[in-house]
């Protein structure tokens, strides 16, 4: 993919001091403080992680499963809250024939315990702006592009996290989502995104149904494309800063159509799940 | 076979480093091109873990994981820069 051929140029310092700002990952055990279903397909699961450094909007972890065997097997799930504290939240969907989502979605109950190891990842993380924040020495070198969530499932939890860091943040970053998914029932976070969307409006929301549309939606439920891409996201000639967020094949072809529309691949930041 | 991306490096490098390396650039020494570890492209198996270069597919690294260690295969990287900040 042509993002990849990018030369590296310096960093904008607002991404150095957010880099600068993720804590040290090591090895937790998480108390799984209460699970709930999040939509037909996938949980929410909210842990009790003793000595969490906090993480950055974006970040993820490790979860890592030990069989009475000693067989062990490890998978990585982005966090949806962020900022100090010890708690995480997680949402995960269900592959039916996966070794390890269905055991989260299905089997974990309040009380159990999990190894994780995290935060992890500085490069898809979004922090407010230090400006904002009020440090005035941050004024010169802030970052004022907009900023293009785009999310296919389960997606998008990292991108949740960071809309939802924006708001608490009140970071005037003009934000928008674009979030495909399969129904209304699929929509992760749905009340959340609908108050972010909604009263605050801190977040422009766009949704695409690719098998079930509400009732009276005008258009019939398809998969995005390119053309819906183009409607839906900031234009690129407003050099947004754009996360993208799926599985592998979802985040694909919607990172190759947007350099097509003339985005910068240096500005497009991509998280691939797996699949296809 | 599907893959990820080098976010999911993030994990298993940090036995190797005291840092985050998926920020850190790397130089494929295939092509040349210089790009984020986070965005190489990611290929696991039971065998352990490939990363290859998103311009020209040469391997950049390779991990093998077990109960007992961690091994780590840089060869396709002729350099890699951190910044401090
Ligand atoms: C950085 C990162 C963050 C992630 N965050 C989340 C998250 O927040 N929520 C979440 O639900 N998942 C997330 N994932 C995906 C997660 O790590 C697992 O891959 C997923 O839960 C499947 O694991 P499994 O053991 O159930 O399936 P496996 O046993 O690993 O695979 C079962 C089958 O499903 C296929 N498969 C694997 N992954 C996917 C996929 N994503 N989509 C479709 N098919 C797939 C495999 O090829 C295989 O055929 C993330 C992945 C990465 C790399
Ligand atoms: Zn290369």
């Amino acid at each position: 993919m042509s993002e990849a051929t990018a030369q590296t140029t310096a960093p904008a310092a607002a991404s150095a001091a957010a880099v600068l700002a993720v804590p040290r990952s090591g090895w937790h055990v998480a108390t799984v403080a209460s699970t709930r279903r999040e939509t037909p397909n996938a949980a929410r699961i909210e842990l009790e992680v003793d000595g969490w450094p906090g993480n950055a909007a974006g970040q993820h972890l490790d979860v890592r499963l030990t069989a009475p065997d000693g067989y062990t097997a490890t998978r990585s799930y982005s966090i949806a809250s962020s900022g100090t504290g010890t708690h995480v939240t997680l949402a995960v969907d269900k592959l039916p024939d996966g070794e390890v989502s269905p055991y989260l979605v299905d089997e974990v109950r309040a009380g159990d315990m999990l190894e994780v190891h995290g935060p992890l990842g500085a490069f898809f993380v979004w922090a407010p702006d230090a400006a904002a924040a009020g440090d005035p020495a941050a004024d010169a070198t802030r970052d004022t592009r907009p900023v293009q969530l785009i999310a296919g499932g389960s997606g998008v939890v990292p991108l949740f996290a960071m809309a939802a860091a924006h708001d608490a943040a009140e970071d005037p970053t003009p934000f928008r989502l674009l979030y495909s998914v399969r129904s209304p029932d699929d929509v992760y976070f749905a009340d959340a995104l609908r108050r972010l969307a909604a009263a605050s409006a801190s977040l422009q929301l766009d949704l695409v149904y690719t098998r079930r549309a509400p009732e009276g939606w005008p258009s019939p439920p398809a998969r995005i494309t390119r053309d819906v891409l183009e409607a839906a996201v900031i234009p690129a000639a407003e050099r947004p800063r754009v996360f993208v967020c799926g599985s592998t094949g979802f985040v694909e072809r919607v990172a190759d159509w947007l350099v097509e529309l003339g985005h910068d691949a240096r500005s497009i930041r991509t998280e691939r799940y797996g699949g296809t | 076979m599907q893959h990820v991306d080098g976010n999911a490096l993030a994990g298993p490098l940090a036995e190797f480093f005291s840092f985050d390396m998926t920020t850190a650039t790397a130089r494929c020494n295939g092509c040349g091109a210089i790009g984020e570890l986070a965005r190489a492209m990611v290929y696991r198996s039971g065998a352990g873990t490939v990363v290859r270069c998103s311009a020209c597919d040469h391997v950049l690294a390779t991990l093998v994981e077990t109960a007992d260690r961690a091994w780590i295969g840089l060869s396709g990287i002729s350099a890699i820069e951190v910044r401090r900040g």
